[in-house]
């Protein structure tokens, strides 16, 4: 494999770095010409949505940095400091905050779009595990970025969920020391915690390279769930899906705006404008929505310890979807009763939801129980249950078949009558 | 599948009155979102350049009483040092003569002290060639061949004056802005 | 689309959460007010915060810092340069004398909210062992904002019968518990206003709200013009942008 690489740009610049670095061949082939399923809907724009957002937060990320000083004593007034007097300071942190809510939001639509057309399944399966482990990485992340500015949610954010280490028998209390680096949660553990904040979004940018190098493998999947079986099936990646995910990158925009300037605090807890206060716990300790569904399932286990490891199954259990779902169908058109189960999944997932977000009494603990029941029960029951069983509808011959009026043949499903929907 | 697809399809063309009309909004949308970047890119270098705390604070007053003909201090203005020297007759005098001397950033000394305020001498004590803080505001430092300041860094000379002699710096050592409140008070800034 | 439609009601439900979460427990309603500032469109009512300056100055700064704020921070609600530094001036801030110990001088507008205490400890020594908030960003610092500093400084009352005080206590509806140790801040006529408005429990409280929601968000009136025409101009680039869409697709379709 010696020798230049023979390139085909025409721009005499292009073309000598392109011959020594074939990056301009890569990008035209991964970006520019990649045959990509024609039948995307507007679901397939949460990808480039993520990644947008994830670069969003790595430069006011940044940014911030240069202003904020991590140390107990100061952070919150380096917070205020950036707020009050950095020329867009108030910008780049409301950006900031709100930006790792918009993060969970598009992840979340991304991965229940895996959920609901089968993205997870063979041979997919790789692509998925990592998607996972992004989201891993997202949430520690977030956890610690809203340990930074040192405000009440935030140390006891950090006491609470640190603690989660100290359930483990015989080393607990010892990983619960170390991670704090003393008896409480303190100065040196917000050093930490901002020096790993800093850390994990350039892990997260690997993890998504590979995400993307896998998907680039295996192809895209689509809303029929079935193989693309010529060129006929596909598009060229641009013009046609960089125009359609502008368009959903300005949708997207107009959503974080309204949050960053009309409603900055709304996603928030007022208790984190207190200074964090090592002698008072607030009345209510709630982690971020996005945590939620997690924190719910935590506190529906009466045991410490069981508590702690269903929380972290109610993930693990993600990673082993592909093997879980044994049905050979992908897209939940053609799975009658799969799409009405997946329905009722994002259901459990709300009212758990809502139940991590209630004080953990009465009628909200009842709830989060048979919640947190019927999740596990939907991936290791009803999933390999249901794959054996289901009467699935018959799938179409080709995506072009499918989708072009002009293709002939009657359309399986009432769904795919109507396949381009929005597109 | 990916390699089975590779092929590159070029989209159907329809008539050139459509694709002209295309390639408008392709080129209206390209610029609308160029302005839109720019728009997000602005506030990050922005909130590079000094922020309203440290603009607030860009004065310093300094008490003159204490400082005797033919002694200097270093102020601190902006985070950098400030010369107050209260020049003895003779270095004015001097300073005066050298007027008519080689001046490689010609300035009057009359024009570099306030009126009236002819023994003291206000300049930053920044080397215009690369930054250094030059030698000679105290007495027993080397002040250069010509009695005002020297820079060690790359060998400068200023006059009693401030103004460069001698040496690679290019300009005189800057005149902050600064005004007399009262006899022996000036605020800087 | 039926299946977005799904997505969008649990969205706006877990949307909801936040705020539901933070009504749990004993659910005290703060009764709503209207709010120059509040809205996409809210200014702060520059009168109104300045006589809530002088509440501040005179009333609230006895026992509560505002210590994130800087005089020239007043130039934000409508006071002039001079006005600022002449209000700094009248103020003697800690400093460090030539001679190393400390001093102190008169106050500049690039200096901080003078606080009344030295330090948190100096604080509760001070005020029988209770710590006065720092005032800075309290508006944002509440779940109510500024309905709930408001109906806090209104609720005094005498507790009603069957309810006994603790000592050294006051009875507020408002406050969690009913019990607070903070005397009844203002009683009608506590300050003299120089525009002539009557200086009632209401007007007073009102003013003071208003001057600590400025205070806490001084960046509030550029972030919402600022807004207005970010989201304007993302939807003219939205529009533009499916037009091409449009175009782009039109073969395909």
């Amino acid at each position: 494999m010696a020798g230049l690489h023979k390139s085909e740009f025409e721009n005499p610049v292009i073309n000598w770095v392109d011959s020594r670095l074939p990056i301009f061949t890569m990008l035209q082939k991964e970006y520019g010409v990649f045959p990509t399923p024609r039948n995307f809907n507007y679901f397939w724009n949460f990808g480039a949505l993520a990644m947008i957002n994830l670069v969003i937060m790595i430069a006011t990320g940044i940014f911030l940095a240069m202003n904020y000083t991590a140390h107990k004593d100061m952070a919150f007034d380096s917070v205020e400091r950036i707020m009050r007097d950095v020329n867009w300071g108030w910008l780049l942190r409301y950006v900031h905050a709100n930006g790792a809510s918009m993060f969970f939001i598009v992840v979340y639509i991304h991965m229940f779009r895996g959920l609901y057309y089968g993205s997870y399944k063979t041979p997919r399966e790789l692509l998925w595990i990592l998607g996972v482990i992004i989201m891993l990485l997202m949430m520690a992340t977030a956890f610690m970025g809203y340990v930074l500015p040192w405000g009440q949610m935030s140390y006891w954010g950090a006491t609470v969920i640190t603690n989660l280490f100290s359930a483990f028998p015989l080393v607990g209390e010892h990983i619960v020391t170390w991670l704090w680096g003393g008896f409480s949660v303190d100065n040196p553990t917000l050093n930490r915690f901002f020096s790993l904040h800093y850390l994990l979004p350039f892990v997260l940018v690997g993890v998504v390279f590979l995400h993307i190098a896998a998907l680039h493998i295996t192809g895209s999947n689509n809303p029929l769930g079935i193989d693309v079986k010529g060129p006929q099936d596909t598009l060229p990646f641009h013009p046609y899906y960089t125009i359609k995910d502008s368009v959903g990158i300005c949708v997207y925009f107009i959503v974080f705006a309204l949050f960053v300037f009309f409603a900055p605090n709304y996603l928030g807890h007022a208790d984190n404008y207190i200074p964090a206060n090592p002698l008072v716990t607030p009345a209510h300790i709630v982690p971020e929505w996005y945590f939620l569904p997690f924190y719910a399932i935590l506190r529906s286990v009466p045991d410490k310890l069981g508590g702690v490891l269903l929380m972290f199954a109610s993930i693990g259990v993600l990673a082993l979807l592909p093997w879980l779902d044994t049905s050979p169908v992908r897209s939940a058109r053609f799975r009658p009763v799969y799409r009405i189960l997946i329905i009722v999944l994002v259901v459990t997932c709300v009212v758990l939801g809502v139940c991590g977000g209630k004080p953990a009494e009465g009628i909200w603990v009842v709830l989060s129980r048979i919640a947190t029941a019927y999740y596990f029960l939907h991936f290791l029951v009803i999933l390999p249950v249901l794959g054996k069983f289901e009467r699935t509808l018959p799938l179409p011959e080709s995506i072009s078949r499918a989708v072009l009026p002009t293709g002939g043949g009657p359309l399986p499903g009432g769904a795919a009558a109507k396949p381009m929907e929005k597109a | 599948m990916a390699d089975s697809a590779a092929a590159p399809q070029a989209a159907p063309h329809a008539g050139g009155a459509e694709v002209t009309k295309r390639d408008f909004l392709k080129l209206v949308t390209a610029a609308g979102a160029a302005v839109g970047v720019g728009a997000i890119v602005w506030p990050l270098v922005d909130s590079m350049n000094p922020s309203a705390d440290v603009l607030a604070l860009s004065s310093t007053t300094v008490d003159l009483a204490p400082v005797t003909a033919g002694q200097a201090i270093t102020v601190m203005w902006r985070g950098k040092p400030v010369f107050v020297r209260h020049r003895t007759p003779e270095e004015i005098a001097k300073a005066k003569v050298d007027d008519k001397g080689r001046l490689p950033d010609p300035a009057l000394d009359a024009a570099r002290v306030k009126p009236g305020k002819e023994q003291w001498l206000i300049v930053v004590g920044i080397c215009t060639h690369l930054g250094c803080v030059p030698l000679g505001n105290r007495s027993t430092e080397v002040r250069g061949e010509y009695g005002g300041w020297f820079c060690p860094c790359h060998g400068s000379h200023y006059d009693t004056s401030g103004r460069i002699r001698q040496g690679p710096a290019p300009a005189n050592l800057a005149v902050p802005p600064y005004a007399f409140e009262g006899d022996t008070k000036i605020k800087i800034g | 689309m039926k299946l977005l439609r799904n997505i969008a009601a649990a969205a706006l439900l877990a949307l909801g959460t936040p705020a539901a979460a933070l009504a749990a427990g004993e659910e005290i309603k703060f009764p709503p007010q209207i709010w120059s500032f509040s809205g996409p469109f809210g200014t702060f009512d520059r009168a109104s915060a300045q006589r809530g300056f002088q509440v501040y100055s005179e009333v609230c700064s006895a026992c509560h810092a505002v210590k994130q704020a800087y005089y020239r921070d007043l130039k934000g609600i409508g006071l002039s340069e001079k006005e600022v530094e002449a209000i700094a001036a009248a103020v003697m801030v800690p400093a460090i004398g030539d001679d190393g110990a400390p001093t102190e001088r008169k106050g500049m507008p690039s200096d901080r909210f003078r606080s009344p205490y030295a330090n948190e400890k100096a604080a509760r020594a001070a005020f029988n062992g209770a710590y006065p908030p720092d005032l800075s960003v309290m508006i944002k610092a509440r779940p109510g904002g500024a309905d709930q500093l408001y109906a806090l400084l209104v609720g005094y009352s005498d507790p009603p019968a069957g309810v006994t005080v603790g000592d050294g206590m006051y009875y507020n509806k408002y406050f969690a518990g009913h019990q607070i140790a903070m005397a009844p801040p203002l009683a009608d006529g506590r300050v003299t206003y120089a525009d002539g408005t009557r200086a009632s429990v209401e007007q007073m409280s009102r003013d003071v709200t208003t001057f600590l929601a400025y205070i806490a968000e001084p960046e509030m009136e550029t972030r919402k013009r600022l807004g207005v025409k970010v989201v304007l101009f993302l939807l003219f680039l939205t529009g533009l942008t499916y037009a091409t869409k449009r175009k782009v697709w039109s073969d395909v379709h």
